[in-house]
């Protein structure tokens, strides 16, 4: 279904591009041996060169080079065999070198592609590009009324910055590629992708236009970092420009601010206003070479990508679409389902996962890969149900604290005294109980008052301590109700 | 006690040998001659407690036979080399009263080779002078005016550093060439001076002023002195991404290299307008020698070199714009008061910066600004590489070419100061040898009318410098002083 925002006079349509800033995980920074370990004292983690001393040199950091190379590879994109750094100029005081290194005219990875899927359909968005660069210092205006304070732990820390074609037309669609992107960046695990330490940020730039027109004029929304964050702001900004030229007047070029807290945009600088950043190839830094060679031995690192994962999985476990994409979004999670699935029923292991299992992470707040939860911890629970030795209802309940146990899932359930009672001889004693205890209940039902049924059911779930078979309860009650 | 005055750093090195003195009584002498001479401020920090602490150490290695090559020297350091613990300005305000925490790593391969610091040299502000009338610390006198009557600029921007040696105020001293500024007051002075092939040593350290152009280098005033302390001062450094893999050779091989049979190219574009009638007949002897030591003189052309002095004066400005965005006044270095941080720069810089610096960064930011990048930065970079091919094609036909270093002797102090192009055309046929990254060395050959000396200029094949030496050896024995 197309995205379409109803204005006042017409229907418009909206053209998006973005650009996401990818830190990526390194131990040390893009040119210096500094750390980049996250949240340590402010200014523990930096070297002459992010600090911008006099007579400081950069000097690459191979391994971010061979992670640009690797997430270029996972985009489907081309490698280049040369590319260059160059300063990009501007004062700011969290930027000690009064420029950024970053790669303007000769990026490392030229164009590529990712899929994302919408409703079931497959959309192909194209890469620009991706570049390397120095992410900046933190100002830091809220330690004193007077002062503001400078960090520099974050400064010269690697960024990717991967810039999409204005191929997404909706929020969801935008959403749906910043998480097909993280999912990509974190199989090859290249970045984190953790939005909320921000190593994983996205410029967004947004022009809406009628069916068939040109391209309208875009504004850029900087630096939003959630993906709800990234629908909100896209919703609001072209509801804006929408109002803006069905007013009759014209949207002009700037870079905006997205403010979560009233879910609105808000101008930061016309183009006008915008840095004259005098990029020119730094001359500390020879061209970057990357031999073909490099590139070889890089594809044979690559692990199996998320598509291919997910066709697989379609195919050799029957999951649908849906599913899989599911399944897959997540590596340990998909890993997590592989160890489980065989011989399972999918459908049911992917059920608990999706549901139990992910309710339980979330609860805890950790991903599958370091909850520390076994596979057959959750496999041996799905086989007793399978095999009605508990039931579904039962095993949900326990779960979490089933989780929290030492206990394989027999144990836990016998412990528990939970296994469930299947027994016909005990199920009919236990309705025999029930009906002769509820004479005039069962003449009331025998005279057509069915809904009573449903009593006797429970009556008799009661006093099993909901142990009894539900299935077998259901049966030989209407057995026991026609004798 | 001994005069040292006139010593070389090869005698030096004997006489320490020899035990006919030790660094400790050198030290003390050149100690007393700096603050004797106090008035040619060839120094902006002394650090006389330092060397002398050197001076012991090193006599008890001579002692103990364990003498690094440049064991007991002691030297001048250019001030833009960053020295861990001695205050390093760079010749601004800005960095009055900036102390590194950190060696470079030309003035760590010194120390490593038993050199001992003296002080800091005065230079041109940030490099960026002729004349060494830029710095913040005030102009450098050269000491060879007294033999005129005037005073005379050392030439820059390491007009302390040529000062130092020329009065005998040390036995050496580094300096750094962008665009002829070793080569340059080398020349003014009477010393050699010698700029090696870009990436020889490491830039890490010092404080840049064209990153593309920096290249360090040795003031001495022999030509073995130069290939002593060359010795000491190169190396592949990991922490400069441009210095140099290339083997080091024994520089001192220079000796046993013959001119015989070499080619000596004569660049007809170097005989300019202006060319100083004494420098031109200079030039004429220095191809006379060389021709009596049996080396083949052929005429050659480099056919872009009037381009060479415009296309430096927009890549160094360029690349300095870039490099001086630092000091800012946040970190470290003069901060002015401030209102807010639009106000704390402009003040921060405005005052902080002299006016040759200020009018260099805005050059250079305008030809990198937008609309302007292509018809200056990016032409300069095409003629650049011209001027390169000019230089290997001409490296097909001979194996040096020899020109003067300047187009003029030594000037007196406040000369030249109305019109800054005046001031640039100084480096007119230094800068060339510069923008292709090649060695280059100054000779003293010969004096004016009035005895000052003039230099003349080999430039050499990309990490070719042991010929340069040796070319520049044939001019120290031919020109009969």
């Amino acid at each position: 279904m197309t995205y379409v925002i109803e204005g006042k006079k017409d229907s418009w349509q909206v053209v998006l591009g973005l650009e996401v800033h990818a830190q990526i995980s390194s131990k040390s920074k893009l040119f210096s041996v500094a750390s980049t370990n996250w949240g340590s004292d402010p200014n523990t983690q930096v070297e002459l060169v992010d600090c911008g001393m006099p007579g400081a040199l950069p000097v690459i950091n191979e391994y971010c080079v061979d992670q640009a190379v690797l997430t270029g590879l996972s985009l489907n994109a081309e490698i280049k065999k040369m590319s260059i750094f160059d300063r990009k100029n501007y004062f700011y005081p969290d930027l000690p070198q009064g420029y950024q290194i970053s790669q303007f005219e000769h990026p490392i990875v030229g164009r590529g592609h990712i899929n994302i899927e919408i409703e079931g359909k497959v959309k192909k968005i194209g890469i620009t590009r991706l570049h390397l660069e120095q992410d900046a210092g933190k100002s830091l205006h809220d330690q004193d009324i007077k002062n503001s304070y400078i960090d520099l732990n974050r400064s010269g820390c690697a960024l990717m910055e991967i810039v999409s074609e204005p191929d997404l037309s909706s929020p969801i669609e935008a959403a749906e590629y910043v998480k097909k992107l993280r999912s990509i960046l974190r199989y090859i695990g290249s970045c984190d992708g953790n939005m909320e330490k921000g190593n994983l940020r996205a410029d967004v730039n947004v022009s809406v236009k009628r069916e068939g027109e040109k391209l309208g004029t875009r504004c850029e929304i900087k630096n939003v970092n959630s993906i709800k964050f990234i629908q909100q702001a896209i919703e609001f900004e072209a509801k804006r420009q929408v109002d803006i030229i069905e007013n009759g007047e014209k949207i002009i070029q700037e870079t905006r601010l997205f403010d979560p807290n009233k879910c609105e945009t808000r101008s930061m600088r016309s183009k006008e206003e915008s840095h004259d950043y005098r990029y020119f190839p730094d001359p500390d830094l020879p061209p970057l070479i990357i031999s073909d060679e490099k590139v070889i031995s890089l594809k044979e690192k690559l692990p199996e990508l998320p598509d291919e994962k997910k066709d697989r999985f379609m195919r050799e476990f029957n999951l649908s679409s849906y599913d899989a994409e599911v399944i897959v979004n997540d590596q340990g999670t998909a890993n997590f389902f592989e160890k489980i699935v065989k011989g399972r029923d999918s459908k049911v292991v992917t059920n608990w996962i999706t549901g139990e299992v992910f309710s339980y992470l979330k609860k805890i707040n950790k991903d599958i890969k370091n909850s520390g939860i076994a596979p057959e911890k959750i496999g041996s629970l799905i086989d007793l149900i399978v095999d009605e030795k508990i039931s579904n209802r039962q095993a949900k309940e326990v779960f979490e604290e089933y989780m929290k146990s030492m206990d394989d899932a027999t144990t836990f359930i016998e412990k528990k005294g939970l296994a469930q009672l299947s027994d016909q001889s005990e199920i009919y004693k236990i309705i025999d109980k029930v009906l002769s205890d509820n004479p005039k209940m069962v003449d009331d039902y025998n005279n057509g008052k069915e809904k009573l049924f449903g009593f006797f059911i429970g009556q008799v779930m009661k006093i099993s301590k909901g142990k009894a078979n539900p299935k077998l309860v259901n049966e030989l009650l209407v057995k026991r109700l026609k004798e | 006690m001994n005069d040292f005055e006139n010593l070389s750093i090869s005698s030096a090195i004997e006489g320490l040998a020899n035990k006919n003195f030790t660094s400790l009584e050198l030290t003390e002498f050149f100690i007393k001659k700096i603050e004797k001479n106090k008035d040619l401020n060839c120094f902006i920090t002394s650090t006389f407690d330092k060397a002398i602490e050197m001076a012991k150490i090193s006599d008890q290695k001579i002692k103990e036979n364990e003498a690094r090559p440049l064991e007991g020297i002691p030297i001048g350091m250019k001030d833009l080399f960053c020295t861990n613990g001695v205050r390093t300005t760079a010749g601004s305000k800005i960095l009055e009263n900036f102390v590194p925490f950190y060696e470079s790593t030309v003035s760590n391969n010194l120390w490593n080779s038993g050199a001992i610091m003296l002080g800091k040299t005065n230079m041109d502000e940030f490099a960026m002078g002729s004349a060494n009338t830029t710095s913040f610390f005030g102009n450098v006198k050269n000491p060879l005016g007294s033999k005129v009557n005037k005073e005379l600029v050392p030439g820059g921007s390491s007009g302390g550093s040529a000062s130092a040696v020329s009065s005998g105020l040390c036995l050496g001293s580094t300096g750094s060439d962008t665009g002829g500024s070793i080569r340059q007051p080398a020349s003014f002075c009477g010393l050699v001076g010698l700029k090696p092939t870009y990436g020889r040593c490491s830039r890490f350290g010092m404080i840049a002023f064209a990153s593309s152009l920096d290249q360090a280098g040795p003031i001495t005033k022999t030509v073995e002195d130069s290939a002593l302390m060359l010795q000491a001062m190169v190396s592949f450094d990991k922490r400069d991404s441009t210095s140099s893999r290339q083997s080091i050779p024994d520089f001192s091989d220079f000796k046993k290299l013959s001119i015989k049979g070499k080619r000596i190219g004569i660049p007809k574009e170097y005989m300019i307008d202006g060319l100083n009638s004494d420098i031109k007949k200079i030039w004429d002897s220095g191809i006379s020698w060389f021709k009596s030591e049996g080396a083949e003189i052929l005429e050659i052309s480099l056919p872009h070199t009037k381009s060479a002095l415009p296309t430096y004066y927009i890549i160094a400005p360029a690349e300095a714009s870039a490099n001086l965005a630092r000091y800012d006044g946040i970190r470290y270095g003069f901060r002015h008061n401030a209102d807010d941080l639009n106000d704390l720069y402009q003040k921060t810089r405005g005052f902080g910066f002299g006016k040759e610096v200020k009018r260099r960064l805005m050059i250079g930011t305008y030809v990198l600004s937008a609309g302007y990048y292509d018809a200056y930065y990016l032409k300069a970079l095409k003629v650049r590489k011209l001027i390169s091919q000019d230089f290997e094609d001409s490296f097909q036909k001979c194996d040096l070419i020899l020109t003067p270093t300047t187009p003029n002797v030594a000037f007196a102090i406040g000369e030249k100061q109305t019109n800054p192009i005046e001031m640039y055309l100084n480096d007119v046929l230094t800068v060339p040898a510069s923008l292709a990254g090649l060695p280059a060395i100054s000779v003293p050959s010969g004096f004016n009318s009035e005895k000052l000396p003039i230099g003349l200029q080999l430039i050499g094949k990309p990490f070719d410098e042991i010929s340069v030496l040796a070319a520049g050896a044939v001019i120290e024995e031919s020109r009969g002083f």
